[in-house]
């Protein structure tokens, strides 16, 4: 039975976490590779690195990141933030990267979903979408809507309906990144996600309020997704992966238990 | 020395990373000619990754005398190793774009049509490996273990013995396949942790051949 995997976020700053992470073993605290090493020695499915770099003009310190990492990393990982063209897409992949996360830049130009797709093949782009509760009106008729900018400008796109285009336009997973929930560790967007996972017929992923593994079993189960974003309930080290999975697994849920 | 053959399949470098990481030599063959010399050196190894599609694969080999070359190893007895593409067009052919194919073994490549509307396609992610016939690579390899797999097709090889590992994905298809000195993997060994990396280091210790096979010359 396929496994439902357990994604580790990292974000990284002019090539170094821009939140701080809390282990014992790691000398190199604040450091992604050896911190991204120890998520998969302790059983992670899979990791995404968002680069958050304030001038995105110098994407050399990200794309060496990336090198280290698939060099000694051996599960796929995906990279995102600030990929604007299918050259920067090329780049990352190039670079040792499974799949790139389009945000952003594929709201302003939806084609870049298809370019991708066309230029990598659908497995490699993951459409990554932020999602603000709002009033449902006949432009939102889900009541979910897309923003930017860390979720400061609305969009006026229905999120149900944009997962549907990026489905079209090429995507092969999606990425629903609650804003609401983001940061509050009072568990995931249910209903959201559930929503479109049952809008797709790809993989969903569900980003955002993730505090605990009862978190992780609800959205894994009653929200439909395929996979559930961790960060900081790692990164703080309130819980290992192992802790997360075992819940998990106890639950009656198909996670990858040996590695 | 593993020789990877590249045939601008996909990324080949996630196989080399691997292999880097593991200690062993890998070097890439681009045509028929580099891969012929590789597989002549002593201890000669041979992997055949690949993402894509199957007709354009199967162009480019061709184009660059590759697909010659490996049938030629193959028959030579060179330890081969198929990985995600790489394991169905060693197959006589594959229902994507109806491509006749390499034919090393008998067998077919289907796609998924999963009766059960809730199996997403492709198959993709981590699965469980269940071993139906022990095989040097497989050493190791306990219930539960799994595989990281990105495919939308299967290989289906003719004859049942031929496969060596299965996966259950709305349907039993074979993961693992393999004949004498070929074997080949749907699931990306480089990219399912330490127990692809294990698979890959047993292929790279492997002298191309089987205990049953062993069994059978000890018989004859």
């Amino acid at each position: 039975m396929l496994k439902k995997r357990i994604i580790a976020c990292l974000d990284v700053r002019d090539g170094k976490l821009a939140k701080s992470v809390k282990f014992v073993n790691t000398k190199d605290i604040g450091l992604p590779v050896p911190v991204a090493r120890e998520y998969y020695e302790g059983g992670i499915d899979e990791l995404v690195f968002y680069d958050i770099t304030a001038s995105s003009d110098d994407r050399a310190i990200m794309l060496d990141v990336v090198s280290r990492v698939a060099a000694q990393i051996f599960i796929p990982f995906s990279v995102g933030g600030g990929l604007r063209t299918v050259e920067d897409c090329g780049q990352v992949l190039l670079a040792g990267a499974e799949k790139v996360n389009v945000n952003t830049a594929a709201v302003k130009r939806p084609e870049l979903i298809a370019e991708a797709s066309r230029a990598f093949g659908a497995q490699c782009v993951v459409l990554s979408m932020d999602v603000r509760r709002v009033e449902r009106t006949a432009e939102i008729p889900s009541g979910y809507e897309i923003v930017i900018r860390g979720g400061r400008t609305p969009m006026g796109i229905d999120a149900l309906e944009w997962a549907r285009r990026g489905e079209e336009l090429g995507a092969g997973e999606i990425v629903v990144n609650a804003i609401d929930a983001d940061g509050t560790r009072e568990g995931y967007e249910i209903t959201l996600t559930r929503a479109v996972a049952e809008t797709v017929g790809i993989p969903v992923i569900a980003s955002g309020g993730g505090g605990r593994p009862e978190h992780l079993y609800d959205v894994l189960t009653e929200g439909r997704a395929d996979a559930a974003l961790v960060a900081s309930v790692l990164h703080y080290g309130e819980y290992t992966i192992r802790e997360l999975k075992e819940h998990l697994y106890r639950r009656g849920v198909s996670v990858r238990m040996r590695w | 020395m593993i020789a990877i053959v590249d045939y601008d399949a996909g990324n080949l470098t996630s196989v080399r990373r691997a292999l880097e990481h593991l200690g062993v030599e890998s070097r890439l063959a681009a045509t028929g000619a580099t891969l012929r010399e590789a597989a002549a050196e002593p201890h000669a190894r041979i992997i055949f990754p690949g993402v894509g599609h199957a007709a354009a694969a199967m162009e480019a080999l061709r184009e660059r005398g590759l697909d010659r070359a490996l049938g030629d190893a193959f028959n030579r007895g060179v330890p081969i190793l198929g990985i995600c593409l790489g394991a169905q067009i060693i197959l006589s052919h594959s229902a994507e774009g109806d491509t006749a194919c390499l034919g090393l073994l008998p067998g077919d490549c289907p796609r998924f049509d999963p009766q059960d509307a809730s199996l997403k396609v492709p198959h993709m992610g981590w699965n469980e490996v269940a071993v139906v016939r022990p095989h040097p690579l497989l050493e190791g390899v306990a219930p539960g273990d799994a595989f990281y797999f990105v495919h939308s097709y299967y290989p289906q090889p003719t004859h049942r013995g031929d496969v060596l590992a299965t996966c259950d994905y709305g349907i039993t298809f074979p993961a693992m396949i393999g004949h004498g000195n070929l074997v080949a993997t749907q699931f990306h060994p480089e990219k399912s942790g330490r127990i692809g990396l294990s698979l890959l280091r047993r292929f790279a210790a492997w002298d191309g051949t089987t205990e049953s096979e062993t069994q059978e010359e000890a018989d004859a």
